[in-house]
């Protein structure tokens, strides 16, 4: 395949706005070839997206739609002859999670939090996803195995153990949510900052994020931890950001990337005592990450209207359903985590909405590197993932971001630094936020660039960068990115303005991290035991099995190198 | 006589327990012992009475047929019909729930599951509460106060006592049954409430009213009570309000005698808002105590599939659910329906009478591995292998928990999975011989 002609905006290659052909075969990019031709003479073109944080698959994206048959109708689509139904907007099911995802342009999504004991499901849901590629970070940070090696300051045993819970799992990196906290949640309790002992555990939530840190560094992971941190969503949780990154910082990375990856920065970077006096601390964030350079963080930016709110933090979700009178599910994993989904919609002229949707944007804005800062909504906790275009306009448009703001409610200039942000991003900087970085960051190497083996993942736009002035016609800008005028996968356009042409199955991403054979039989001491007396299953059924990984692809890692590359 | 050969950990597939330690042994291909399993499993596990050949009623008699003869006349059926049912799917793996949703939208039919004559309440419930749960090991771990209501584990989930509650053991339970609080909440006694230490017999159809009183007992609103409340003295009530607010952990368990009962999905909003609200003064979790072994399955792959769980129509192209309209029993009852697939569950047993005669007027396809009074009604008739016993697969646990089904003894039967794909190419082929005639 030839693409010819196209701005192509490829920044992990250097390349900003050159006008240049790109060449696909078999499925990657390659520096010459022959085949189908399509026209981008002028077009915009980027890598295919790769959003790095996204709710996708899984018993708790079920559970939202389970719960929200109102949701469902609002997305309805009916089958065609390449396409299964579509339904829902913020719990969309499977089939329209792919079809969205390519007709934005985007070609790869990780499913943010699975506990290793329901991998199974996730992992049914995501072979169910069409088109994109996948993957599922896998939660550590209140397993009791974790914990206890932890305690026990035995780090090698802890690094064989998650080696062995992602193989398990068939999981891609360690997420790590409310650390401490979900073990409290079983018994209705929570923790308030990272030095506060874990009931039972004689461990405190920083011990388990430097232990996992520090393992995810000695297994050499592709990514780094991922980390929802303790006390988000709370009034002043700033200070709660910037101590937990402080402790990270004398980490060494393993491979050329951060240290720890921050989810969703924005519920996280709250001032004041109370919602009364809430206000925005993303100066004091962005201060920090603009200071240091081990830690990376996507926004999780919110968006007014409707949202399902689901995450592994059970006391949260608890908390914003009593907040917000709304229902709410919730249900703790044996052994390893706690969760919980609550629907909710964010208001213009709610001061607090209004302020987190101003602290997003502040975020990304105030960060000066785009490489630490990934474009993402939590998707469905701030905003759907179909929303991302509004979030990139707002971005490179200050007169948008000053329209916008004229109908928030009045409060929001005084709790915000927004209005004065004149920062207006350029292609360079989304195509980092959207491609290049999140790829990097993840440590997928074949993704989110253009260069010769890449993935022969392409989006083209029906915009003209030399042309359009993105600063005022947001309005066209947004249209353009909602419905790229070609999606193209693995070398197979997938979708043309809007129509899905091809559904090919995505692969699933995951790492297979060795260890020495006599750590690995340490941990199956410990294991053997909690099955026998802990799990109500037995260890036999317990991993996910190949059967749901059809499309699966292992990437290898780990202590010992004898294994060699794929 | 060849050597048995021993299966260890294999899932049973009979109740919602998925019980996953079940060892057994085969010999000559044929399974010689079962052990760990209740009687239910066992029963299942060792087989019996099975449907041989697949049959075609002809002149009003089923007679024998080859499997493409009756997937041709399935499919027949289904494209004749401007609205067929396709109804069961408790009793089989997500992979044929995969294919039936397939058909389903292939033949523009209505997918409903046996939930609907169930735990159908329970999930218009959740639909209006949201489900505060757990898996069942944090239970097993953590729970020092168990409510039965409505259910009876005894008899009908036998080894859920021992496994998972009133009688398990974990990590902060070592006690097991002696460090536990065990309320049962029945219109009768039980085997269940003759375990209990305290069981509360409440008046048929007072459910409702019983649940509003302890929430209004745990609100500190008890003054404004009658003295006696579904056949409950108030201070019997406020005694029980009193154990479960003091609980550490708290797990109610449900079942039919309340999600069919007077009030039905009500009862079930009430009882999860009395959970969300124990929740302010300690910890609480609330659970359906599933029947059939993967009738949670079938909610899970409709929803990712569809986005509902449960009585989805296709009839539009496009998914619709509105439970009351598009139910099994409403569709029947109202005969809205004009052909029904009824796979991996004994419809005609289990209907209400009108709804039983709704199916027994229109061409009914059965795929089922035992003949039970369905048959007796059905056009077309197709055995099948058992999953988790002769076919690999998966199954969600009452709690929501995936698990592999296994493949213990071969089976000269075709899968559900493969049945459903057969129909599913007879419609293919017949749609094309139609359009090259229309041509």
């Amino acid at each position: 395949m030839i693409i010819r002609g196209g701005i192509v905006y490829d920044p992990a290659n250097g390349i900003y706005g050159d006008e240049m052909d790109l060449f696909i075969d078999k499925g990657r990019m390659v520096e010459s070839a022959k085949g189908e031709e399509i026209d981008a003479r002028g077009l915009l073109v980027m890598p295919g997206g790769v959003d790095a944080h996204s709710h996708i698959a899984g018993k708790k994206v079920n559970t939202g739609r389970i719960m929200r048959p109102d949701d469902a109708r609002l997305g309805t689509q009916p089958r065609t002859a390449v396409c299964r139904p579509s339904t829902g907007y913020t719990v969309p099911n499977c089939y329209a999670m792919g079809y969205r995802y390519a007709r934005m342009g985007y070609t790869t999504a990780f499913e943010a939090a699975t506990p290793i004991l329901e991998a199974r499901h996730t992992h049914e849901e995501l072979e169910e996803i069409p088109i994109i590629d996948k993957g599922a970070l896998t939660l550590f940070g209140n397993n009791w195995q974790v914990m206890e090696c932890v305690r026990d300051k035995d780090l090698s045993k802890l690094a064989a153990y998650v080696a062995w819970g992602l193989r398990a799992a068939r999981g891609y990196g360690v997420k790590i949510v409310n650390p401490g906290g979900g073990e409290a949640w079983g018994f209705g309790t929570n923790v308030k900052g990272v030095n506060d002992a874990v009931p039972n555990f004689d461990v405190t939530p920083a011990e388990i994020i430097r232990g996992l840190a520090e393992a995810n560094e000695m297994l050499r992971l592709p990514h780094s931890i991922h980390l929802h941190f303790n006390n988000l969503g709370k009034p002043g949780n700033y200070t709660t950001a910037i101590e937990t990154l402080d402790m990270l910082k004398d980490i060494k990375p393993s491979r050329m990337r951060q240290v720890v990856h921050v989810a969703h920065m924005q519920f996280s970077a709250y001032g004041g005592t109370s919602w009364r006096d809430f206000e925005s601390k993303a100066p004091a964030i962005a201060d920090y990450f603009n200071g240091h350079s081990h830690a990376t963080m996507d926004m999780g930016q919110l968006l007014f209207g409707s949202a399902t709110t689901m995450t592994a933090d059970a006391p949260l979700e608890y908390g914003n359903a009593r907040l917000t009178h709304n229902k709410w599910s919730n249900h703790d994993i044996e052994l390893e985590e706690s969760s919980g989904v609550v629907p909710m919609a964010y208001f213009r002229k709610m001061l607090v909405n209004a302020v987190q949707w101003a602290i997003g944007l502040e975020l990304a804005l105030l960060v000066k590197d785009p490489w630490k800062v990934l474009l993402t909504t939590d998707h469905p906790n701030g905003s759907p993932f179909v929303n991302y275009p509004e979030v990139i306009t707002l971005l490179m448009s200050r007169p948008k971001r000053e329209a916008e703001m004229a109908t928030l409610h009045d409060q929001v200039p005084k709790r915000t630094t927004l209005a004065g942000i004149e920062r207006e991003m350029d292609w360079t900087d989304i195509a980092i936020m959207t491609r290049a970085a999140p790829a990097r960051i993840l440590g997928l190497e074949d993704k989110g660039h253009l260069g010769p083996g890449a993935d022969g993942d392409v989006s083209i736009y029906d915009l003209r960068p030399e042309e359009v002035d993105t600063s005022q016609d947001h309005a066209l800008v947004k249209k353009s990115l909602a419905t790229a005028k070609y999606t193209i996968k693995g070398g197979v356009v997938v979708s043309k303005e809007g129509q899905i042409l091809a559904t090919p199955p995505g692969r699933t991403f995951w790492v297979d991290a060795a260890v020495p054979q006599p750590e690995a039989d340490r941990v199956m001491v410990d294991l053997e035991e909690k099955f026998a007396r802990y799990y109500s299953v037995q260890m036999a059924n317990y991993a996910v099995q190949d059967a749901y990984l059809p499309h699966g692809k292992a990437i290898l890692a780990g202590l010992s190198i004898s294994r060699g590359v794929a | 006589m060849s050597e048995a050969i021993m299966i260890r950990d294999a899932v049973c597939s009979f109740c919602g327990c998925l019980c996953d330690d079940i060892n057994v042994e085969v010999e000559d291909g044929k399974v010689s012992r079962v052990r760990h399993a209740c009687r239910l499993g066992s029963s299942k596990i060792m087989g019996h009475g099975r449907i041989q050949s697949p049959m075609i009623r002809k002149d009003g008699v089923l007679v024998a047929a080859s499997f493409s003869e009756a997937y041709e006349r399935a499919a027949q059926i289904l494209l004749a019909a401007s609205k067929p049912l396709l109804y069961g799917w408790a009793s089989t793996s997500c992979e044929a729930a995969k294919k039936g949703i397939l058909l389903a939208e292939e033949v523009g039919g209505v997918l409903d599951s046996t939930a609907t004559v169930c735990h159908g309440p329970s999930v218009i419930g959740i639909e209006e509460k949201g489900l505060p749960g757990a898996t069942l090991g944090q239970v097993k771990n953590r729970a020092d106060t168990i409510v039965f209501w409505g259910c009876n584990p005894a008899e009908a989930h036998p080894r859920h006592s021992l496994r998972y509650s009133s009688n398990s053991s974990g990590k902060f339970t070592p006690q097991g049954r002696e460090g536990r609080k065990i309320i049962v909440v029945d219109v009768r006694e039980t085997r269940t409430s003759k375990n209990a230490d305290k069981f509360m017999r409440i008046v048929p159809g007072s459910d409702y009213e019983v649940i509003s009183a302890l929430r209004m007992l745990i609100a500190g609103k008890g003054e404004i009570l009658p003295d006696v409340i579904g056949g409950v003295k108030k201070v019997d009530l406020a005694d029980i309000a009193a154990t479960l607010k003091s609980a550490r952990f708290g797990a109610i368990f449900f079942g039919l005698g309340i999600t069919h009962s007077r009030g039905r999905y009500k009862n079930i909003d009430n009882a999860l808002s009395l959970v969300a609200e124990l929740n302010s003064h300690t910890k609480f979790v609330i659970m359906p105590m599933r029947g059939h072994y993967n009738v949670g399955g079938i909610g899970q792959v409709l929803a990712w599939s569809s986005g509902y769980p449960m009585s989805v129509d296709f009839t539009r192209g496009a998914p619709y659910f509105n439970p009351g309209e598009t139910a099994a029993c409403d569709l029947l009852a109202k005969r809205d329906v004009d052909a029904a697939l009824i796979i991996a569950a004994d419809a005609v047993s289990n209907f209400p009478h009108a709804t039983a005669e709704g199916l027994a007027s229109i061409p009914v396809i059965q795929i089922d591995p035992y003949e039970n009074p369905t048959t007796i009604l059905s056009d077309v008739v197709i055995p099948c292998a058992i999953a988790g016993v002769e076919v690999e697969g998966t199954a969600y646990r009452m709690d929501g928990l995936a698990l592999r089904l296994r493949k213990l003894v071969d089976s000269s039967l075709p899968s559900d999975e493969e049945i459903l794909t057969g129909i599913l190419e007879s419609v293919h082929r017949q749609r094309q011989r139609k359009a090259n005639q229309g041509a």
